[in-house]
């Protein structure tokens, strides 16, 4: 089914026009599964899918809904004091899963700060994805171990990062590739469209996964483009997609093309993923001063997870034992965030000299000694280490 | 032993570095079939492919960005930025990405890039195409800065450079380009002195002369005015810019007990600055006069025809030894 942005959830999407509705006629959007939770067809994209089986359409539901238990987790473990921020993704779940779960785990990701639900599906141990959120690292994991970077916080950097991975990638000779994720904010970075320049002009394998959230900040997508975002693929010579951000097969299916198009040496590919960001940018954040109310309700309609239940529940699947071990897991992912979280051991003092260099560094060195023997000077290490002092 | 010019030095060090490790490639505008603006990667994609020696877009921040990236699959990328000018559009891949990534990932991923700038003004250069940004980089945790004053340190320093875990800033002095000198190229790098080590380039008794890249000629011509004049001054080529080797710099100011610094790049805020304050708070019992710094003015970089006045020349390195000597100069009578 094609749809554009008002028929998507049978309601009047952006109302006040201030977020839907970018012009650019060349790209609609892609849907397989109907707010309603009802399958739809598509010639093009269904064969993509077409192996999704009934057990792992149940386990791209658990996926969703664990993600969303780990975002109110950490949300709360902000206002509790143990994170100092924490960037939410409530209502992007689809993107990420059905984006993530397409790809090998031979395959490199590239994400913002807002990928913690791919980070999850990858692998990446609870409380690291924490470890930046609460402060006690400014990376969190180790990339190579789940072939993941760590979060990026400036704007559209990691598309450029991700472009030379690919470049690697493709001068190493593999069939892998790489995928990088970024907000509809970020297109209007020169990095984002260098990257697309310099990832079209060598067609390298890579995935450019756009989460259209509608919002940078306070900001409307419209602030930022005047054609869908897809059009910007277009423009720099790559086979562009427009999908459903809030429906997971359809996701699943986009990126599935853009992996087997990237695996064959067909260059990279632009996804928009057509979602919203339902809670705050972060949670420091105050969506009321800029966003209407009505807005929310419109997208809630269009929830990512309500569809598939309901899709699940039209096929008989959705059944009380399987709803229970669904919760099971969510309460057993969030309680151990939880103690990961809270068990976090503080880094040490002179861990701020860590790494800042592979070699000896003279400078840094002699930095560290002074700091050290200071430290040394009043018995207990940690004594001077409060804004106040200790004196 | 062979006669090469500055940027030839550079191109066989290059090369060969290209020969040793099949993960080093170069990158940057003009730099394959051209041979860079200034022929300095001349002849070398001919030789090692379009794979290894790659012509790129020209976007500053995309050259850099996608470095980073390489270096994230376990590439060695040396970027070459075409003029100093035009690396402050790759700023933030610098020092936001490529200084902090080895940090931010504690150590998992390594960031062995090299990025060659040519540098510095005397050349009659249109705007931009003569500037010293040395200082934004020596200011970045986690940038090395080195920055050659002969073929031989040329030649060597950007294979050190190249097989540094860590990322290189290095600054080749544009001026210096096509000045011949004695290279061996058969010279081991691990052999040579290493890339964070300052060298003295002149020994003297009376003043301390701390140059790099461009003005190290200078300073040196400098010091045999000088010695015309009765005056012994050793000169000192730092060589690197982030860390500086100040133990070298202190053992010639406990000696000399006078300090003279020169750079073309603006006063304030300057390299100069930083090696005045250290050297001070290191052996400021064994100074007799404050640090002189002779630098570029604290203007845009200016038009070629009074570049001349920008850039220190022997004249005026010589007024700052005098001023060290206390000796008359050109502040003579001027408190403070
Ligand atoms: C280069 C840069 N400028 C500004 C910011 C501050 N900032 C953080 S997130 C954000 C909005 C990003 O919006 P978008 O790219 O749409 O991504 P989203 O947060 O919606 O996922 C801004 C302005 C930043 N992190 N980096």
């Amino acid at each position: 089914m094609v749809t554009d942005d008002a028929g998507q959830g049978g309601t009047a999407a952006g109302r006040d026009n201030k977020t839907g509705h970018q012009g650019g006629a060349g790209h609609s959007m892609v849907q397989l599964i109907t707010p309603a939770g009802e399958r739809v067809s598509h010639p093009e994209y269904d064969p993509w899918v077409r192996d999704v089986s009934d057990e792992q359409l149940c386990s791209l539901y658990e996926d969703l809904v664990v993600i969303r238990r780990i975002d109110k987790e950490a949300t709360a473990l902000q206002r509790q004091g143990e994170l100092g921020l924490w960037p939410p993704l409530l209502g992007q779940e689809a993107s990420q899963v059905g984006s993530v779960r397409a790809l090998r785990d031979d395959d490199f990701i590239f994400p913002s700060y807002r990928e913690n639900g791919v980070a999850y599906c990858r692998g990446v141990d609870l409380a690291d994805i924490l470890r930046v959120w609460r402060g006690a690292a400014s990376g969190g994991w180790d990339p190579y171990a789940v072939n993941m970077a760590i979060p990026q916080i400036v704007i559209g950097a990691q598309t450029l990062h991700a472009t030379g991975y690919a470049m690697g990638i493709q001068n190493d000779g593999a069939d892998s590739a790489a995928i990088v994720y970024f907000g509809d904010g970020a297109t209007s970075k020169g990095d984002v469209n260098e990257a697309m320049v310099f990832a079209a002009s060598y067609q390298v394998p890579l995935v450019f996964f756009c989460q259209n959230n509608h919002w940078a900040i306070s900001e409307p997508v419209r602030l930022q483009s005047h054609t869908h975002l897809a059009e910007r693929g277009t423009g720099f010579g790559m086979p562009s997609m427009r999908v459903d951000g809030n429906d997971v097969l359809a996701v699943m299916a986009a990126t599935r093309v853009a992996l087997d198009r990237a695996r064959r040496g067909g260059g990279p590919t632009f996804i928009e993923a057509v979602t919203y960001r339902m809670g705050p940018h972060t949670t420091a954040d105050d969506p009321t001063r800029y966003r209407d109310a009505n807005e929310l309700e419109d997208w809630a309609a269009k929830d990512p997870i309500g569809r598939v239940r309901a899709l699940l529940d039209r096929k008989g699947l959705f059944t009380e034992e399987f709803e229970s071990s669904v919760r099971n897991k969510a309460d057993s992912v969030a309680s151990e965030l939880r103690s990961g979280c809270v068990g976090m051991p503080d880094p040490e003092p002179l861990d701020v000299f860590k790494h800042v260099y592979s070699t000896p560094n003279s400078w840094l060195d002699r930095q560290q000694d002074h700091y050290s023997r200071y430290l040394a000077s009043f018995g207990d290490p940690a004594g001077a280490t409060t804004e106040e002092g200790a004196r | 032993m062979t006669q090469l010019t500055f940027a030839r030095a550079i191109n066989s060090g290059l090369r060969k570095s290209l020969d040793n490790d099949p993960k080093v490639v170069l990158m940057g505008e003009d730099i394959g079939t051209l041979g860079g603006v200034f022929r300095v990667t001349d002849g070398l994609q001919k030789d090692f492919g379009k794979h290894r020696v790659i012509d790129t877009p020209l976007a500053e921040s995309g050259i850099v960005g996608t470095a980073v990236g390489l270096a994230y699959r376990g590439y060695r990328p040396v970027v070459e930025i075409q003029f100093d000018g035009f690396v402050y559009s790759a700023f933030d891949q610098v020092v936001s990405q490529l200084a902090k990534m080895h940090y931010r990932t504690r150590g998992a991923v390594k960031m062995p890039i090299t990025i060659r700038i040519p540098y510095g003004g005397g050349i009659g250069s249109p705007e931009h195409h003569s500037e010293s940004p040395e200082a934004y980089f020596t200011h970045t945790a986690g940038l090395r800065v080195i920055t050659p004053a002969s073929p031989q340190d040329a030649h060597t320093m950007i294979q050190q450079a190249i097989s540094c875990d860590d990322p290189v800033i290095f600054f080749e002095p544009k001026r210096r380009y096509h000045d011949k000198g004695e290279v061996d190229e058969s010279l081991d790098p691990n052999a040579a002195p290493p890339m964070g080590q300052a060298r003295v380039v002149a020994d003297g008794r009376d003043v301390t002369l701390v140059a790099y890249g461009p003005l190290v000629k200078t300073a040196r011509d400098a010091a045999t005015a000088a010695a015309d004049e009765g005056v012994s001054v050793e000169v000192i080529d730092l060589r690197s810019l982030a860390p500086v080797d100040f133990a070298t710099v202190e053992a010639s100011v406990r000696k000399t007990g006078r300090l003279v610094i020169t750079h073309e790049a603006g006063q304030s805020g300057g390299l100069g600055a930083e090696v005045a304050a250290s050297i001070t708070e290191r052996c400021f019992y064994h100074l007799e006069a404050a640090p002189v710094r002779i630098t570029g003015f604290d203007v845009p970089y200016p038009y070629s025809k009074v570049e001349m006045h920008h850039l220190p020349n022997l004249d005026r390195i010589l007024d700052g030894v005098d001023r060290a000597l206390g000796r008359p100069n050109s502040l003579s009578g001027l408190e403070g």
